[in-house]
């Protein structure tokens, strides 16, 4: 019997153990929070912009190995890109990025900070208007 | 009667009627410790349904022709069946539902909206599946009557003393989970059916993880409903139970409305067909019926007894071999005649979904989450759980596997 899933692999289990920019940033251009109600997962998404391009992202919160290594990942992920290439990710994007396959029910904990930095970039838009995003609504 | 006294099971043969057991992936025999979500289904079960559909499928209550009358009788007496196998005084106390949800709603719907008003108390208990919690808080937002929440100790047992303070004369109904699904909890059903009756109040129970592993006879709980369902008990999906005393019964108002469940229909008006048909309108669920009835006679034959002390002694291995680790906390009594057989707990270092996730890696198959209690998850202070439930096809091997499973999430996140 393995040690362990390939869902596990290192650099999840790294990001998970040793967050990076975990914290809160003192001048974000956005914040959103969101959870993911099934597993109790939480997440807070700081965002700065210079102009449209992301410039730093810092994650806070709770919840499994999946949606707090995503988090952290992203925060590592998004710097250098623009709003609309953040709006332009999916599920898909967030699998390729955890560089492992994600089981169907662990999904949403996978996409929960993506979903969370999207919906924050709608909201500084105008998009939307949302307290908080939760992985229930797909 | 402890169940030291009573024979044990022979797990070898009974393993042998369920083939789903003898899945592996990848490589590893499934180790199947989910028993409270579903409960898997063995061949005389199978078989029945499948008798049904291949021999005598038709629709009940309609056709003068053989396959009619058949299929009739067979769903007919599924239900003295069931009657007979909790205590029920006969088929007209036995409503076939498609779970224990709906059986929940059939009750609050046909008699809580009928009968609830502002000033009226709902007393709910913390341990709460969201089946009863989330319907009687609807219901009395509706209504206007006020919900109330017996209190559980550290221990994870009901506080009486604050039962006794919750139930009053203004209490139009106790709804209590006979077997807590989360903690494992053996509630006094019976006693709190005294209080609940001496204030003139009903009593619903429910009874889902109850019936399906241990004797239940509703009429010596003095329950007013009780509810449960097949698929926990070794029979199909999609068929539950409702019992009612047969003159509240009688007093309630259909909660669904069509064909079957009338006697005489006008374009004006309806009056209604005897119990339980009253309650069971459109075509019911005939092959889970026969189903349900030959889960009952397999757990019968095995003996009610039995399943019990089995589940109480694998519940107790669990339990014991839980808490020699430090970093496992546990939820819910220790083990003992008040404890079913299913342990919730967490591993300090491991979030329950990762746990389970990795469990699944050694095909060993728990539930994690707020297993449909998200307030009492808010009282433990938890997000979620992991839960081992145990059912009469389980080992002391199996809960030693779910142990090594423990210990490599340990290893694998230290």
């Amino acid at each position: 019997m393995g040690l362990g899933s390939d869902m596990y692999r290192q650099q999840i289990l790294d990001h998970y153990k040793s967050p990076r920019n975990y914290g809160e940033l003192e001048d974000p251009t956005f914040t959103h929070i969101g959870e993911n109600p099934m597993c109790g997962d939480e997440i807070r998404m700081d965002v700065r912009l210079d102009g449209q391009e992301i410039e730093q992202v810092a994650f806070s919160g709770d919840g499994c190995a999946i949606s707090q290594a995503a988090a952290s990942m992203l925060t590592t992920e998004l710097p250098g890109t623009t709003v609309d290439e953040l709006l332009e990710m999916d599920r898909d994007d967030i699998v390729d990025m955890l560089g492992v396959e994600i089981s169907p029910m662990r999904i949403k904990c996978a996409v929960l900070a993506e979903k969370v930095a999207q919906d924050g970039a709608k909201m500084y838009r105008g998009d939307l208007d949302k307290e908080k995003t939760t992985t229930e609504d797909d | 009667m402890s169940h030291q006294q009573v024979e044990s099971l022979d797990v070898d043969r009974i393993r042998a009627a369920y083939p789903i057991l003898e899945r592996e992936f990848s490589g590893s025999q499934l180790v199947y410790l989910d028993n409270a979500a579903t409960t898997h289904t063995p061949d005389p079960v199978v078989d029945a349904m499948s008798d049904y559909y291949r021999q005598y499928n038709s629709n009940v209550h309609r056709g003068i022709h053989h396959l009619s009358q058949e299929a009739s009788i067979a769903y007919e007496e599924a239900h003295d069946r069931v009657a007979d196998f909790i205590g029920a005084d006969g088929r007209e106390e036995v409503i076939f539902t498609k779970n224990t949800t709906e059986s929940e709603n059939l009750l609050a719907y046909a008699w809580g909206l009928a009968e609830l008003g502002p000033g009226d108390e709902v007393v709910l208990t913390e341990m709460e599946h969201h089946a009863s919690l989330v319907t009687w808080q609807q219901i009395a937002h509706r209504t206007g009557a006020d919900v109330k929440y017996i209190a559980i100790d550290d221990d994870g047992r009901l506080d009486m003393d604050h039962a006794h303070e919750c139930i009053t004369d203004d209490t139009a109904i106790v709804s209590v989970v006979h077997v807590s699904n989360t903690l494992g909890t053996v509630n006094p059903v019976a006693e709190l059916a005294d209080i609940a009756h001496d204030h003139d109040a009903y009593i619903f129970v429910d009874g889902a993880q109850a019936v399906p592993t241990r004797p239940v006879d509703v009429q010596a709980i003095d329950a007013d409903f009780y509810a449960f369902s097949g698929h926990k008990m070794a029979g199909p999906t999609g068929i539950g139970v409702l019992y009612g005393k047969r003159h509240l019964l009688e007093a309630m108002q259909p909660y669904l409305y069509g064909g079957g469940m009338i006697e005489k229909v006008t374009f004006e008006d309806s009056t209604w067909a005897e119990l339980p048909w009253k309650f069971e309108p459109g075509t019911p669920p005939i092959a889970e019926a026969v189903g349900l009835e030959a889960a009952v006679d397999y757990l019968e034959e095995i003996g009610m007894e039995r399943v019990q002390a089995h589940e109480e002694r694998l519940a107790e291995y669990a339990y014991e071999q839980l808490a020699a680790e430090d970093d496992v906390d546990i939820y819910g009594p220790e083990p003992g005649p008040d404890r079913g057989g299913l342990v919730s707990f967490n591993l300090e270092s491991v979030h329950a979904h990762d746990l389970a996730s990795i469990m699944n890696d050694h095909a060993v198959a728990i539930r994690a989450g707020d297993h449909c209690t998200q307030p009492l998850h808010d009282k433990l202070g938890v997000a979620a759980s992991a839960r081992a439930s145990f059912y009469v096809y389980n080992t002391r091997e199996e809960v030693d596997k779910l142990v090594d499973a423990i210990d490599s999430a340990r290893q694998l996140f230290a």
